[in-house]
């Protein structure tokens, strides 16, 4: 998925509730400024709400990188998010509507990915997690 | 305390104003949960037209006011969730089960008249 990165990258760390706000905000701005219509802005910075939240609340810090992607004219979004933290022992079962290991919904991961127009989710337990999705301006 | 909560007769009113954090959307809720015991409020209107986001969290959130304010006896409202943020929470999955919606403040007003017999004449 790395074939068709602009640069513009922006890094913002994930260590409180507060950084939760001002990671979705960015992005929204991002999108905006991209020309993405407000729907979709609104997608990214709800995606970005959830992963952000995810990095909190599993591994206490970490941090969300936001790209400008181009490719054949059409500009999108990346959002990787990253962490140090416990990783995930089971991706299938994270990805599960309703399961969740801490008590909420479960919806946060598989509704990010229904929202984005590519995901990708790595990560080992003990070492960290990374998850990489894109939405696309079409 | 983010958001304020007005008494308008027998309901109460509150006014999400800006983006808020979990913590301050958890101290909506415990706020609204008292508040309908000392003032004896028949409903709660929770108006998030200026909420940037409806993520998995708030709509939790919003849920458990709801469902813990009826177990005080008295029915909640959600109002002014935009078209933008409806898009996004059907996409993701996520839908209030459970929770009454009105379109603005005066469908939400004109909901608890409905739902609560305490009319409030207006």
């Amino acid at each position: 998925m790395k074939q068709a990165e602009l640069a513009a990258e922006t890094r913002l760390s994930v260590a409180s509730e507060r950084d939760i706000v001002r990671a979705r905000m960015r992005g929204r701005a991002m999108a905006v400024e991209l020309g993405f219509p407000a729907v979709t802005a609104t997608l990214v910075a709800t995606a970005i709400s959830e992963l952000a939240r995810n990095i909190l609340l599993y591994a206490r810090r970490g941090e969300i990188a936001l790209w400008v992607l181009e490719r054949g004219g059409r500009r999108g979004i990346e959002i990787v998010a990253g962490d140090d933290g416990p990783g995930i022992h089971d991706v299938t079962r994270a990805l599960q509507d309703g399961y969740s290991t801490s008590g909420r919904l479960g919806l946060g991961l598989p509704g990010v990915r229904r929202l984005m127009d590519a995901f990708e989710i790595s990560s080992r337990p003990g070492v960290g997690t990374s998850v990489r999705v894109q939405k696309w301006n079409d | 305390m983010q958001v304020p909560i007005l008494k308008q007769g027998p309901y109460l009113i509150a006014t999400i104003q800006s983006a808020l954090t979990d913590a301050d959307m958890i101290e909506l809720r415990d706020a609204l949960v008292e508040r309908v015991g000392s003032n004896r409020s028949q409903g709660v209107i929770i108006d998030v037209t200026a909420l940037d986001v409806m993520d998995s969290f708030a709509t939790g959130t919003l849920q458990d006011v709801a469902h813990m304010v009826r177990l005080r006896g008295a029915e909640t409202v959600i109002v002014g969730i935009q078209p933008d943020v409806a898009f996004a929470m059907v996409h993701m999955g996520l839908n209030l089960e459970g929770v009454a919606t009105s379109l603005d403040l005066e469908e939400g007003l004109a909901y608890l008249d409905r739902s609560t017999n305490a009319a409030t004449g207006r």
